[in-house]
């Protein structure tokens, strides 16, 4: 059994999961690629939300993933930068925004 | 970044033999990677043999104003190796009775060459179709005495070939070192003024890019089109297209990811982009590169590797296109780096 949970050579074995169930494997992935082609948005947009939901979720693997992705694509680093503070603007927005159900409850408890 | 090169550095890299058998070692000695010759077997392209001659690039010398981290030639001003007059004499020779329609002069800066001028001016004089000149633009602006090759090469009709890591300073100066991109920028405001790289203009001026990291170029055309619209916004600039290149895994780029640690994971990543049907278009199937010395190989990559064609042929002096184009091509593991994703040759994508 390997020492640690995440190891980064697994990345390259995400195509395996396919092997335990063809079926749904295949249509996640056909429709993952399917996701990322150019369409309304284009795929260098894509990869930026993709970055910025990476670092949301904290997908270790996914964070390698499109850093390259982003690197390849010539995204600088300012651009990823400055979606993962959007990324990060929406989870402590969602934190905060919660607050306002905290005060609710104060106001409706206390006398 | 280092300014200098591996040679003169006295770096075990150096020796070709020492990056030879890096790329058969390790990972590919133990099966954990095929082979480059075992993957295209796969689809009978074993041995790869070339098509048509169509380009004969010649290296013009192996000295250049920059030190680039990832150049595959290790080339920089400390490299004296370049091409005699009696050397591109013999080329003329054979540029006059080829067959084929364009002429490729790379380096190094080739324009470095004290004899470049003149034999630009007679080779010229050749009637080949397509005449490139790959200038990495700095040198136009290194030194007074290079201001006036965009007026040369529009004279000659040359066909301008530079590279341009990224459109912004940051990437650009940390790949090919600090002032890079202004003077870049300025080169092609240059070439501009004279009508290269103009919509609809005949004197063409491409592009090329090759990452600044241990990645895989993306796809040309979304690239071409940031290109594009980040140079016309931000500096007015116009150029024709833009050709995205791998980086092959030799000289300092090699170097490179030994040292960063990267070797491994690049070489996985290449193979696994690799596309069987870049493979029948690899830029060795329709060139021949030709040293500073006047040996033939059977492109710039094997060249830097000292692996001559295999050939009765194998130098300028007793050149025969017919025996040449009946020759196997010499392969190892960093022709990887010509098939993966969509290909990658001196013209950007292949397949
Ligand atoms: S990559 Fe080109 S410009 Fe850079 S050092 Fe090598 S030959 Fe010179
Ligand atoms: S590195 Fe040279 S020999 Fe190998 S595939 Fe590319 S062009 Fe051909």
């Amino acid at each position: 059994m390997q020492k640690t949970y995440y190891d980064p050579a697994d990345l390259k074995k995400f195509g395996k999961i396919s092997e335990w169930n063809q079926e749904l494997g295949d249509k996640f992935f056909d429709y993952y690629s399917k996701v990322f082609e150019e369409g309304h948005l284009t795929a260098r947009e894509k990869s930026l939300i993709a970055l910025a939901v990476a670092h949301t979720e904290q997908c270790p693997y996914c964070i390698d993933a499109y850093t390259k992705d982003g690197l390849q694509r010539g995204i600088t680093k300012e651009e990823m930068m400055e979606a993962l503070h959007v990324g990060a603007a929406i989870k402590s927005g969602a934190t905060l925004v919660h607050g306002v159900q905290m005060m609710n409850k104060v106001n409706k408890l206390e006398m | 970044m280092s300014t200098q090169s591996l040679q003169k550095r006295e770096s075990d890299l150096a020796n070709s033999n020492r990056q030879l058998d890096i790329l058969s070692g390790g990972i590919f000695k133990t099966g954990e990677l095929p082979t480059f010759k075992d993957k295209i077997a796969e689809t009978n392209q074993f041995p790869l043999k070339p098509k048509k001659l169509e380009i004969l690039q010649i290296n013009l010398g192996y000295m250049c104003n920059q030190v680039c981290e990832h150049c595959h030639v290790d080339a920089g001003p400390d490299r004296k190796e370049i091409m005699t007059r009696e050397t591109m004499l013999q080329c003329l020779e054979v540029i006059k009775n080829t067959g084929a329609h364009t002429l490729d002069l790379t380096g190094g800066a080739p324009e470095m060459n004290p004899d470049f001028k003149w034999f630009v001016h007679e080779a010229s004089k050749a009637g080949i179709k397509d005449f490139i000149v790959r200038s990495n633009l700095t040198i136009i602006r290194a030194n007074k005495k290079y201001h006036d090759l965009p007026d040369f090469f529009k004279e000659h009709n040359v066909h301008v070939i530079s590279s341009m890591p990224h459109y912004t300073r940051g990437k650009t100066d940390k790949q090919r070192g600090s002032g890079v991109f202004d003077k870049s920028i300025k080169a092609l405001q240059e070439l501009n003024a004279r009508g290269y790289g103009m919509p609809g203009s005949d004197l063409r001026l491409d592009l090329v890019y090759n990452p600044s990291g241990a990645f895989l170029p993306g796809d040309q055309t979304a690239l071409e089109k940031d290109f594009k619209k980040a140079l016309k916004e931000d500096f007015d600039i116009e150029f024709h297209n833009l050709f995205a290149i791998t980086n092959l895994p030799i000289a300092r780029f090699l170097d490179y990811l030994i040292a960063s640690e990267n070797y491994e994971d690049y070489m996985y990543s290449l193979v696994e982009a690799y596309n069987p049907a870049a493979v029948s278009n690899v830029m060795c199937t329709n060139t021949i590169s030709i040293s500073w010395d006047g040996w033939l190989y059977d492109c710039d990559f094997n060249q830097m590797l000292d692996l001559k064609v295999a050939s009765k042929v194998q130098h300028i002096s007793d050149y025969n296109e017919a025996l040449l184009n009946d020759r196997k091509i010499i392969i190892s593991q960093h022709c990887y780096g010509c098939t993966a994703g969509a290909g990658s040759s001196c013209q950007g994508s292949v397949a």
